[in-house]
């Protein structure tokens, strides 16, 4: 589905990325997780060609992502970012409606798709006539994610996309999340810094130090054999720091 | 925007043009922005218009430079011009020194122009001060001012930088005052009376000599060279409309010094139209009857004035638009490339108003498209600095959040990036309008009309009545455009961002 080969990438001479490969089945929920300043960001936005690597390529569903093809590409791949990144100049309905407006949908398609996906991330219908200030974190969040699965895509591509939420709204949607991802069916590739997160989503995570791979697998994996005194130091403080809340992997 | 509305204003801008637009033919008249010349050119616009050839009177344009400038052009056809500020300060370079009548006629020859015989008086400059005031220092001629280094001088903005003027002066007679300030010819009588200030230029014809009780200075240097008025005209009128200069040489020696004050006097102080006071002059001197009158009232006279203001504002405004809407996206998508246009922008912002329009005259002669180049200039860098700002300020997570998306460019343009700037973009051109009302006054010195005229018209015959005429009008229309925008603002800018 999506495949990293080799991709290096520095900015004004620090390097960022160092030769990753990485790659994603179709179906298959792929957590990267790193410090800040760890590569995280930058790896994500690779995938949908916000950001072109300096050496190295990547592929989505056999077709190489660069500038000239990210366009199309990212019709077929849903983003959701940490503050929702809504427009504030639209309504939550216009904000969902923008894409498939632009690409020639009717209202009615339009509206008909937008019900299922309500009724899907658990949007109370009056929130669509509001706008993004006058919406909630989490609802803004709901509404952000709508926006990415408006066109139905293969792959969602999630930028801590819980991260500046309450902790009671985090929890719920959380749940709805996950059960959203199996319901679905999606190819997943979430960016999170907490490691109870990325245990409670991911199939495989990758825990990204200073631009490399430091290990990817199953949590379990991560949990009892560490790849490096790094790996073991990075679960040991995330346990430790709220030890209790990392859930077992599923 | 509407494309109703754009509609109806491309509509009514064609329509304002072409009632704007000169007729070809006649004689045109210029005139200076002082009441003397106005006189001259309206004693020789009665006199052809009663031997029935048609002649429009350009009254009051901005200056000597203009007036030369625009007669070159062929955008007027004679002008009351002084021998001397032919010598000194038109023709300086070209006569060499040489300061003979016919040398004067071979210069004015080169350039395609002729010039009457002397119509009479000699306006020279002089300097001037109250006579109590002078009489209390003892000071009598210009050598006197040496002995009081302390004396304020004001001079007329044009006396403050001809080479015939203060510069000259100061070196001829050694004259230690350093500091003498710039301002308008008709304030600084005022500026004399309130005391703000002892010396100015004055006209030897001016009316005010006597009304202020003022003493001129004695030249006893003999600085100043004679200023005869005479009329200026493009060589070509001879054979383009041969009735002209006939009738224009039965001006030559006909007003004397005593004439001309008295003239001057009539206008100034008893505020006789000028039109009226030339037909009086016709009719005593040469015994021409008056012709039909012109009749103007004032709220036609609003109606029109307001049709040119809001024209001069609408056309540069518009333009300004479109022209700096796109560059501000430019500025805003190349950075390096901004600053350089956002830079000449404001470099143009500090041309000085008058000088623009001269620069422009050769290019486009006089009237409303100079006024409104000029106007178009200015309005540029507040609507292109307040776009590229605008674009700039978005979050990039938002724009980074439209990309994500797949929207293109283009729309990534007109659907995120141009509402969220709408608002400091709107502002910026609110602040061009405002501006540009303001401006669009100085249309008057260019002959475009406007309020600008019975602002210039009021200063120059201190009529505070004439200058309200034309500063509450614009000063109004400020306001209203102020308040449309505040309309255009609800209408154009997304309800999202007014929470």
């Amino acid at each position: 589905m999506l495949k990293l080969s080799r991709i290096t990438k520095s900015y004004a001479g620090v390097i960022v990325l160092r030769d990753i490969d990485l790659s994603i089945p179709r179906g298959r929920v792929m957590v990267v997780i790193g410090a800040s300043g760890s590569g995280k960001s930058t790896l994500i936005r690779m995938a949908n060609g916000l950001i072109l690597p300096d050496r190295g390529t990547v592929e989505f569903m056999g077709e190489q992502v660069t500038a000239a093809t990210a366009l199309a590409l990212r019709r077929r791949m849903g983003y959701l970012i940490q503050e929702g990144g809504l427009f504030p100049h639209l309504t939550a309905h216009d904000n969902v409606a923008l894409m498939p407006s632009r690409l020639g949908w009717s209202l009615d398609r339009i509206d008909t798709r937008l019900f299922e996906l309500l009724d899907l991330v658990r949007l109370p219908k009056a929130a669509l006539a509001r706008y993004p200030s006058q919406l909630s974190g989490g609802e803004r969040q709901r509404v952000a994610l709508i926006r990415a699965l408006m066109l139905d895509p293969e792959l969602l591509l999630l930028d801590e996309p819980l991260g500046a939420l309450d902790p009671l709204i985090r929890y719920e949607l959380q749940a709805d999340l996950k059960a959203l991802f199996a319901s679905l069916g999606k190819t997943v590739l979430m960016v999170t810094h907490d490691l109870g997160e990325a245990g409670f989503f991911a199939d495989e995570i990758v825990l990204l130090h200073q631009g490399a791979i430091a290990q990817q697998g199953p949590m379990a994996a991560l949990l009892e054999a560490p790849a490096s005194p790094y790996v073991a130091r990075f679960v040991r403080a995330q346990r430790g720091l709220a030890g209790s809340l990392v859930r077992p992997p599923p | 925007m509407s494309y109703g509305a754009l509609l109806l204003l491309s509509l009514w801008l064609g329509y304002a043009l072409a009632a704007g637009a000169k007729n070809a033919s006649g004689v045109t008249v210029g005139s200076k922005p002082f009441t003397e010349s106005v006189i001259l050119g309206e004693i020789a616009t009665e006199l052809l218009r009663g031997r029935a050839i048609e002649v429009r009177h350009k009254s009051q344009l901005g200056g000597t430079r203009l007036l030369w400038q625009a007669l070159l052009a062929g955008e007027i056809d004679l002008y009351p011009e002084y021998t001397g500020t032919l010598l000194e300060e038109i023709l300086g370079n070209r006569l060499k020194g040489r300061r003979e009548v016919s040398a004067l006629r071979e210069a004015l020859a080169e350039q395609g122009l002729g010039m009457s015989e002397p119509l009479g008086f000699n306006n020279t400059y002089a300097l001037g001060m109250l006579a109590a005031r002078a009489d209390l220092l003892r000071i009598a001629t210009l050598s006197d001012l040496r002995n009081h280094p302390s004396l304020k001088f004001g001079f007329s903005n044009e006396f403050m930088a001809r080479a015939d003027g203060w510069p000259g002066l100061k070196r001829a007679y050694g004259l230690p005052q350093q500091s003498a300030v710039g301002l308008d010819h008709d304030l600084a009588y005022r500026g004399l009376t309130s005391g703000t200030l002892d010396v100015t230029d004055l006209y030897t014809t001016d009316a005010e000599i006597r009304y202020y009780s003022l003493r001129v200075l004695r030249d006893d240097r003999g600085y100043f060279p004679d200023y005869r008025a005479v009329f200026l005209y493009r060589a070509d009128l001879e054979q383009r409309l041969p009735a002209v200069l006939p009738v224009l040489r039965r001006l030559e020696g006909q007003v004397t010094e005593e004439t001309m004050i008295a003239l001057n006097s009539a206008v100034k102080l008893d505020k006789v139209p000028e039109s009226q006071v030339a037909t009086g002059f016709l009719n005593q001197r040469l015994g021409i009857p008056p012709a039909e009158p012109r009749l103007a009232s004032v709220s036609a006279d609003l109606g029109r004035r307001t049709v040119e203001h809001l024209t001069l504002v609408a056309i540069s405004l518009t333009g300004a638009i479109l022209v700096a809407v796109p560059l501000g996206i430019l500025c805003a998508r190349k950075p390096r490339l901004g600053r350089w246009v956002l830079g000449g922008a404001g470099i143009l912002q500090t041309i000085p108003s008058l000088a623009l329009l001269v620069f422009m005259i050769p290019l486009l002669g006089i009237g409303e498209w100079p006024a409104i180049v000029a106007l178009f200039l200015y309005s540029l860098l507040p609507i292109l600095r307040n776009t590229c700002t605008g674009l700039r300020d978005i979050p990039r997570s938002l724009l980074e959040s439209a990309d994500a998306l797949g929207l293109p460019r283009f729309d990534r343009l007109r659907w995120v990036e141009l509402p969220l700037a709408s608002r400091t973009i709107l502002a910026g051109i609110k602040t061009a309008a405002v501006i540009d009302v303001g401006m669009a006054t100085l249309g008057a010195l260019i002959g475009a009309g406007g309020y600008g005229q019975p602002i210039l018209t009021g200063i120059r015959l201190d009529d505070t009545g004439l200058i309200l005429q034309g500063a509450v009008p614009a000063a109004l229309l400020a306001l209203g455009i102020e308040g449309l925008f505040e309309l255009a603002e609800r209408w154009l800018v997304p309800k999202g961002l007014r929470l």
